[in-house]
């Protein structure tokens, strides 16, 4: 990665309450333009982390660059360089759509002659040109999701913060939301996200896995598949697959149930795949297909965590 | 500053505060509720004072001296009684506060040339009102002796008393402007005190110190919508106090609002404060309500005079904004004062205000914990 590059950069952060450590010792970077994934079960330190990347909490120890600007002494102008859409819907509810923008644009002091384009821009991507005079309470929560990333960047800053943007949000909405992301990622934008959802895991160019304040993995979604996913996976389509699940997992072959599939991890797929196809044969279970699968994020995810 | 931030904060209050029955509810029907129910509740004039007759003379010289109590206008009689053994009953019950008692040698005593004695029983158990009783009793005797002997008790001194600025000694045109100054420093400190708090228990804080809003900038926005209500506030009361409860107004209006806009600065910012420091609305209205009633009402001179207070709390009463505001109001509305004569409480209530306003911005933090 070249340094130059890089928009945030932390090291040894570290954030104690009392005698918990939230976020313990740290270190992140994150290139210009890049969609980051912090990923974590919830209560890992995600937000905790967030909140002082954007200023809004100070660290116990460590030290971080935001835009270039200190997390520790330069709070404020880092302020002026993000927009940060928080965990908890943050907009004033009983405000309407369009005094919801109003009310940011004259914060963040958007110019003039750019306001009434920025509105209607936020307007176009949340959804709510029809709808800028609904009292934002009233909104389902995927409009509201995306007003809020709308009012959080109508200053149009390099860097965008945004701490568990799709929870609460159905799956259509949620994708609509990406969709977004990725096009900010292509005008040049840093987008910092959590989420604890793994399938969005994807979506990032790199991520880290927070583990009780402890960075445990981090790379590309593919160099995570890799590097930490030694073993197979093995997908299998059979019939009485509860039964099957059973009988494979007396024979020593790690199985769970995925949907209506069975997931077989093991060593080597090569030696395996005889072998399953000989113990449900000699049950007169009919085997449809066994194969050989790329590991979801999930799959690693759930390794790493029960490693640690 | 910016001002674009200050009038963004400004204008989102406004719809928020106008969306909201309950604030509308604080900010306008709550002051005109406290100046009705004060106003016609507290009254240091002594009137209708109970009176019980035993008249066992019963001529038209006792008849006469009763008279002359009716006419005061402060004596009511709610009885004659002939039994003076009642009379114990009438003051113990409290049916009376009063009793006159006539022997039955009183017309006989003054149509020769001895005194006349009558008995008067006050009861003393409420001290003011009975001092108050006891100077209308001695001069209705003074103005009977005069009438019916044609006697003129020449003193050696005869004070020619005049009564300067509330020459009626009506107590409630000193009460109404120093009421309106506590209603409005509780007003004004209750009607800041949630701003912030609420805020925070909402969540909407998070979003709002994340962006590059300075803290004076926060302040001031909040500030203002308020000082807008408070101003309309105090002009609703000035309204009620000069139609309604009839009290002069005999200074100038305009430096009456000056005057007061400066007190409210301080009052608002003072719950700006409290809504920074509690950052939860129930504890912030409540410190508000006894931070300022309290005080306003017990040791700004709008009951109780400053002077009569031990020194150590005298020297309290300075910190006390409603001190100066009653002092300015009761000056203004009463006596007409200047500007000039006010220079002291017009200082020291600035300096309240921007000593306040500079705490709140100190004690802003734009963090969370």
């Amino acid at each position: 990665m070249e340094e130059n590059n890089i928009t945030v950069r932390v090291e040894g952060l570290t954030r104690r309450f009392g005698s918990f450590t939230a976020v313990d010792n740290i270190n992140l970077k994150i290139k210009k333009g890049e969609i980051f994934g912090f990923l974590g079960p919830n209560g890992s330190g995600k937000s905790t982390t967030i909140k002082m990347l954007c200023g809004l909490l100070l660290p116990s120890n460590g030290k971080g660059f935001v835009g270039g600007y200190d997390i520790m002494k330069e709070s404020e102008e880092i302020k002026k360089n993000i927009g940060y859409m928080s965990q908890k819907f943050s907009l004033y509810d009983d405000l309407t759509v369009e005094e919801n923008i109003d009310f940011f644009s004259g914060i963040y002091s958007v110019l003039n002659n750019k306001k009434k384009e920025r509105k209607e821009w936020v307007l176009e991507m949340a959804g709510l040109k029809d709808r800028r005079d609904a009292i934002t309470k009233t909104l389902p929560g995927g409009f509201k999701q995306r007003l809020a990333l709308g009012c959080a960047i109508l200053h149009e800053p390099p860097i965008i913060f945004l701490d568990e943007p799709t929870s609460g949000v159905d799956p259509i909405s949620r994708r609509n939301f990406w969709n977004l992301i990725y096009e900010m990622s292509k005008a040049g934008i840093t987008i910092f996200v959590t989420t604890h959802y793994m399938d969005e895991a994807d979506y990032c160019n790199r991520l880290s896995l927070i583990y009780r304040g402890k960075v445990i993995a981090e790379g590309t979604p593919r160099e995570m598949k890799e590097k930490y996913m030694t073993k197979d996976i093995l997908e299998i389509e059979t019939e009485r697959f509860v039964e099957a699940m059973e009988s494979l997992n007396l024979k020593g072959i790690e199985t769970a149930i995925f949907g209506g599939l069975l997931h077989s991890t093991v060593d080597n797929a090569d030696r395996s795949i005889p072998e399953i196809k000989k113990i449900l044969g000699e049950l007169n279970i009919k085997v449809m297909r066994v194969e050989k699968i790329v590991p979801s994020l999930e799959d690693v995810f759930v390794k790493l965590i029960e490693v640690s | 500053m910016r001002v674009s931030r200050i009038k963004a904060i400004t204008k989102k209050e406004l719809i928020q505060i106008g969306r909201d029955p309950l604030s509308l509810a604080m900010a306008f029907i709550m002051p005109v509720m406290l100046l009705l129910i004060f106003g016609y509740a507290i009254t240091l004039d002594v009137n209708n004072i109970r009176t019980v007759v035993y008249d066992s003379d019963n001529s038209s010289l006792s008849r006469e001296f009763v008279n002359e109590f009716k006419r005061s206008g402060y004596f009511t009689i709610v009885n004659n009684i002939t039994d003076n053994r009642d009379i114990d009953k009438y003051l113990d019950s409290g049916m009376a506060q009063v009793a006159i008692v006539i022997p039955e040698d009183f017309s006989r005593k003054l149509k020769g040339s001895k005194n006349g004695d009558a008995m008067i029983i006050v009861d003393g158990s409420d001290s003011n009102t009975a001092t108050i009783a006891l100077g209308y009793i001695s001069a209705i005797s003074e103005i009977y002796s005069q009438k019916t002997k044609g006697i003129k008790i020449t003193p050696l001194i005869e004070p020619r008393i005049r009564v300067w600025y509330n020459s009626e000694l009506k107590s409630r045109n000193f009460i109404i402007p120093g009421l309106i100054a506590v209603i409005m420093a509780v007003i004004a400190a209750l009607l800041t005190s949630l701003t912030v708090a609420r805020e925070w228990e909402r969540g909407t804080m998070e979003q709002l110190i994340s962006t590059p809003v300075k803290s004076p900038e926060l302040i001031t926005g909040k500030l203002i919508p308020y000082f807008m209500i408070g101003f309309i506030d105090v002009l609703m009361s000035v309204f009620m106090a000069v139609f309604l409860f009839e009290v002069p107004l005999k200074g100038n209006f305009f430096l009456l609002m000056g005057l007061s806009s400066i007190f409210l600065f301080g009052g608002l910012s003072l719950g700006i404060l409290i809504s920074i420091v509690a950052k939860s609305q129930l504890v912030a209205s409540q410190i508000s309500m006894v931070a300022t009633f309290l005080p306003a009402f017990l040791l700004s001179g709008f009951m109780y005079a400053i002077s009569n207070m031990p020194a150590a709390l005298q020297t309290v009463t300075y910190i006390i904004p409603a001190r100066y505001f009653v002092s300015i109001l009761k000056g203004i509305f009463l006596k007409g004062s200047s500007l000039k004569l006010l220079t002291f409480e017009t200082f020291l209530l600035m300096l309240f205000g921007v000593t306040v306003f500079a705490i709140a911005n100190r004690k802003f933090k734009k963090r969370i914990a």
